[in-house]
């Protein structure tokens, strides 16, 4: 009996309340940054490709909807050939954007992507590139790795050192 | 067996192993770099520390090192102790300090060994604040990717590469904390078996080159248990395939045949695989020669209908499996059929299969090779020929070092010692051969000799130890060799073309009287030993009968063989003769198979399954990769499906390939072992069918959606106890079911270590594969007749030179191997060049008889007296033949192929120059 008046009158207290129901889409409700929506492919701040093709967000999607396949730019860079994402299959969770060690692959506030032909929700990597540093504005994944690359020698990445003379005697 | 105590835990070891193995056989996870199972241990990394007390009341210990620690009665260690952990840890955080941010873009990373470790020890957060080392990357080849940054100078690569492969190009350069591996200056690695590098290095340092051009992580690659198709030693591969393409060979675990290293054929020589001459559906020929392509059916319809109530005779293949050769050569009878050798091979491998028939010696497996304390090889240079078997003639001559520690007290894996201990006494190993081998270096003795002479040698060290009095102190010398070992091995085979030889090889063997005389074969191709027990009842024709008879025939069928390359043009013209109609069964363009009117797509060995006969006589099972691409069918599909259309009595009752096993095993007594290679189709692990894919295989929901987002269903796989899928369990399953290795916490190559059932031991599914031939221990029946040439002035004997890069039809139409192999070559000694005054790299005529030839000069170091070698199966040199009579004539019109590097080195050199890395390496 008790419990009953109870229920009811945490109910009726929520009559007062203010509604959190918002009129969408006439009234868009207000998403942060960080909210897991449609999924887009970075560019460095240099503008290039961040994605080198690790496969690591493939390989933690839980539902495999991530395929791709790695190429190389002539001075020795991973780039993905193509990559692929089934958004018909993929259920939000970020753990892609996670994963990515070059904080290529970020989730958007943008989840509006209904379709009346599934086979449109398969995004190639045209459609997911954008030209923007998304969520981290400096971070090029190529000035910290040891690669040498087409604007980078050997020992110009961060933290190292001249690249060593073998032949020398000195210590 | 002594007892020890790990953690309070009793464990049983070993006598004479050290704690690091025995640690690993009981299932304990203690890490480690340096040392490897093949190569022993040197405790330079200090990975595997672990702590030793003195008794039980020892509370304190002290820390030594798991792989120079020996095991014995009672002692105790602790994996646990803080200390060690704490050790380890900071060995991994001390490695770390120069290690550069570049797993995402390296192709070790998700199978990679220092990950592994460095997760294992609990080593994540870097403390050391300052700049790490670099140092600039050496061109190494096409084969070899090298990134000297990520080396955390573990010695392995050196170790495998001088100490084990005997190479000489590759090593330790500079100290301390600038420690360099590399070659003195950029180049193409020398040695034959460098691709074995990317397995045995625990980083990314070297990584496979070809692969990196269409890289795929480990775990997204569907791989199957194969067996590798380059020659004919039968080693064990897993091929990893993903979008439809064979990505990389890896090595596959065999005990008894390739252990943990494959050649660089083997490994790299699969390219053709994803080359644009495949055949992707069946064509009919138009009249102006070219093919239109048609369904499988209707390919099947047209052949039933020039076939139905004529005579066909059919050719088979010793590149082939036995399956598909057995049913080729039941559908059209065995008289009908011929084994697709040469004629020449044909007498060659029977000659062989015989003799491991009646030969008192044992036919070795790779194993039992390097336990051969006195080597003597016949006319063989084995590293072209056979590299997995010259790479254990490697190990063999090291037993004289084992032996040496043994005396001394000293167990076989202190690597360091042993080595130091023996210096360069190795044990004996005499080359008789026309020309250079690649095994020189190795050898005690190298003696030059013609063909004809090689074979009089033998037989004259097969008299020697008969005890007859010979003039020739050589022979006497290398009987006494034999003699005084206590496992002999003679080796020899076909590659001289040269009945003698192989028959003097046999008598050597049976003058010998030891119970461990091995004698070992090496024939051409990976089923040419299977192929020639299966016509060994003489039944079946050759094709020189056959051609002789074209014009009766009314069509001719050919399985998987290029006729061009096994005769010469006039016979297979005459074969191949307009009137007949010839039905080719394929798997990419060839000069037969543009002779043809009907051809069929056929399957590569990475789509089909099939039983081979390797050298040692031992047949194995390969399983297909992938399913078979467009409208291509393995070869036994095609044979089959073209019975039931003809309706042979006999096979049109067959529906699956274990019938066809079976019905192949009862058609020869030498067959019988066929049921026992593989489980059969409806065996179940648990329950299911082993799993081709790891069970982290990525992407399987967009990997299609490009071209239609409903996914279709995995392709089924009727015929193999393995599945295109996931699900399964891939765990102590029979050997010759195991498609990778992986085990939790072992990511890299090194998880093979769990499967194993000791360390160094053998699968804990058995070794894979069925030794087909058991010897009656009669003696080999041989004539030593050895035939008598005079040569005219100015006339060579041609010996055909096997090149491990070159010589095999299929891995030649791999890029990088093509680039390798160069140029057909003829190969001379230093007096005749001096004579007709041509150095390395100009041009010569050959002339024999009508054909003539241009090719470039290569200088030997050694040779015969009156031979000159040739490069045996290149294009350039496919109408000399060995043994015949030649004369030379400089070239004038001869242009030299630029400076001596092969193209890619030239291309990368320039790189190199233009942006002065040379000058610093």
């Amino acid at each position: 009996m008790l419990s009953e008046l109870r229920t009811m009158w945490e109910v009726l207290k929520h009559t007062f309340t203010k509604a959190e129901t918002v009129q969408y889409p006439e009234e868009m409700p207000y998403l942060s940054p960080r909210y897991r929506g449609r999924i887009v492919l970075t560019r460095d701040p240099d503008g290039e490709e961040r994605c080198v093709a690790c496969n690591l967000c493939a390989a933690v999607c839980p539902v495999d909807c991530i395929a791709l396949q790695k190429d190389t730019r002539e001075d020795g860079t991973w780039y993905p050939e193509f990559f692929r994402i089934n958004f018909s299959r993929c259920i939000m969770c970020g753990m892609c954007e996670e994963a990515c060690p070059t904080y290529a692959i970020q989730l958007t506030p943008d989840f509006e992507m209904c379709e009346y032909d599934r086979q449109n929700m398969v995004y190639e990597k045209e459609h997911l590139l954008i030209n923007g540093v998304g969520k981290y504005p400096d971070y090029n994944f190529y000035r910290v790795s040891g690669m040498k690359t087409a604007t980078k020698d050997k020992g110009e990445a961060l933290n190292e050192a001249r690249p060593i003379d073998t032949k020398s005697l000195l210590p | 067996m002594p007892m020890i105590y790990v953690d309070g835990q009793e464990i049983e070891v070993k006598k004479g192993e050290n704690i690091l193995e025995a640690c690993l056989n009981a299932g304990l996870d203690l890490p480690y770099f340096c040392w490897h199972p093949a190569m022993g241990s040197i405790g330079s990394c200090r990975q595997c520390a672990l702590v030793q007390y003195q008794n039980e009341e020892d509370t304190r210990g002290r820390i030594v090192m798991g792989c120079m620690t020996p095991v014995s009665e009672g002692a105790r260690f602790s994996l646990k102790a803080e200390n060690a952990t704490q050790f380890r840890e900071a060995v991994v955080e001390s490695l770390m300090l120069n290690h550069p941010h570049d797993c995402p873009v390296c192709a070790e990373g998700g199978e990679c060994h220092l990950q592994d470790m460095t997760v294992m020890v609990g080593h994540r957060d870097r403390r050391y604040t300052g700049k790490k080392n670099t140092y600039r990357n050496q061109y190494l080849g096409p084969l070899i990717h090298h990134e000297m940054n990520r080396c955390i100078a573990c010695y392995r690569c050196e170790r495998y590469y001088r100490d084990y492969a005997g190479g000489k190009d590759l090593g330790a350069q500079a100290s301390h904390d600038h420690l360099y591996f590399g070659r003195h200056e950029e180049g193409v690695l020398e040695s034959e078996f460098s691709g074995n590098l990317v397995e045995v290095c625990p980083t990314g340092v070297f990584t496979d080159k070809p692969f990196l051009k269409q890289y795929s992580r480990k775990w997204d690659l569907q791989s199957a248990p194969s067996i590798c198709q380059g020659c004919a030693v039968g080693c064990n591969i897993a091929p990893g395939e993903r979008y439809g393409k064979v990505k990389r060979v890896h090595n596959r675990y065999n005990d008894e045949v390739n252990g943990y290293f494959l050649c660089d054929r083997g490994r790299f020589g699969s390219g053709y695989l994803n080359s644009d001459l495949r055949l992707d559906y069946a064509g009919i020929k138009n009249p102006d020669g070219s093919f239109f392509a048609v369904h499988q059916q209707q390919a099947l319809d047209t052949a039933a209908g020039w076939m139905t109530g004529k005579k066909v005779v059919a050719i088979g293949s010793p590149r082939a499996s036995l399956e598909a050769n057995y049913l080729l050569r039941e559908l059209v009878g065995p008289k009908n059929f011929a084994p697709g050798f040469s004629d020449h091979e044909a007498d060659l491998i029977g000659g062989i299969a015989t003799i491991l028939q009646s030969t008192k010696s044992i036919n070795p497996s790779i194993k039992q090779i390097e336990t051969a304390d006195a080597v003597l090889i016949l006319g063989e240079d084995v590293t072209n020929t056979a590299p997995r078997v010259a790479l254990a003639l490697r190990q063999s001559v090291r037993n004289k070092a084992f032996e040496l520690a043994e005396q001394m007290g000293l167990p076989a894996w202190q690597d360091a010692a042993v080595r130091n201990l023996a210096q360069d006494q190795r044990s004996p190993m005499t080359i008789v051969s026309a020309m250079d081998t690649r095994l020189d270096d190795v050898a005690s003795t190298c003696v030059s000799l013609a063909p004809d002479d090689i074979a009089a040698f033998g037989h004259a060290v097969a008299a020697a130890l008969a005890g007859e009095t010979t003039d020739n102190a050589e022979a006497d010398a290398a009987a006494q060799m034999l003699k005084a070992a206590k496992n002999p091995l003679i080796v020899s085979g076909s590659s001289m073309a040269h009945q003698g030889v192989i028959n003097s090889a046999a008598a050597v063997a049976d003058a010998l009287s030891q119970a461990k005389t091995m004698l070992s074969f090496c024939v051409p191709e990976c089923n040419s030993l299977g192929l020639a027990l299966m016509v060994a009842d003489g039944s079946s024709s050759s094709l020189k009968a056959l051609a002789k008879r074209a014009v009766k025939v009314d069509a001719l069928i050919v399985l998987e063989n290029d006729l061009y390359r096994r005769g010469d043009k006039e016979l297979i013209d005459q074969l191949l003769a307009s009137g007949t109609k010839v039905i080719t069964l394929d798997m990419y363009e060839n000069g037969t198979l543009d002779q043809s009117d009907l051809v069929m797509a056929a399957a590569s060995y990475a789509e089909s399954q099939g039983t081979l006969v390797s050298s040692e006589g031992r047949a194995q099972r390969f399983y297909p990769v992938h399913s078979p691409a467009a409208e291509r069918l393995p070869s036994w599909q095609w044979l089959l499906r073209l019975a039931k259309v003809v309706e042979h009595k006999k096979l049109s009752k067959l529906e699956h390939f274990d019938q066809i096993v079976a019905a192949c095993a009862k058609s020869s007594p030498l067959f019988a072992g066929l049921v026992d290679v593989a489980p059969l189709n409806s065996f179940r692990d648990r329950g299911s069918k082993i799993p081709r894919q790891t069970h982290r295989y990525s992407g399987r929901t967009a990997m299609n959606s490009g071209v239609s987002v409903h996914e279709p269903q995995q392709p089924k796989d009727h015929e193999s106890p393995l599945s295109y899928s996931m699900e399964g369990l891939n765990r102590d399953q029979p050997a010759s079911l195991t498609p990778f290795v992986w085990a939790p916490g072992w990511n890299s190559n090194q998880s093979l270590q769990k499967f194993q059932s000791e360390v160094d031991g053998p699968l804990k599914g058995g070794s894979s594969g069925v030794r087909l031939i058991s010897s009656s221990q009669t003696g080999a029946e041989i004539s030593s007749q050895v035939n008598e040439v005079t040569l005219k002035p100015h006339q060579w004997h041609l010996v055909p030179m096997e090149q491990i890069h070159g010589s095999d039809e299929l891995s030649a139409h791999t890029d990088e191997i093509a680039e390798l192999a160069g140029r057909g070559f003829i190969a001379i000694g230093e007096k005749v060049a001096e004579k007709l005054a041509v150095t390395e790299g100009d041009g010569l005529l050959v002339k024999q008889g009508d054909v003539q030839s241009s090719l470039e000069v290569r200088i030997l170091s050694r040779v015969a007296k009156n031979c000159i070698g040739y490069s045996a199966g290149y294009s350039e040199t496919r109408e000399l033949t060995a043994g015949s009579l030649v004369s030379l004539e400089v070239d004038k019109a001869w242009q030299r192929s630029g400076p001596e590097m092969i193209a890619s080195d030239k291309a990368a050199f320039q790189q190199v120059i233009g942006d002065g890395g040379a000058s610093n390496v």
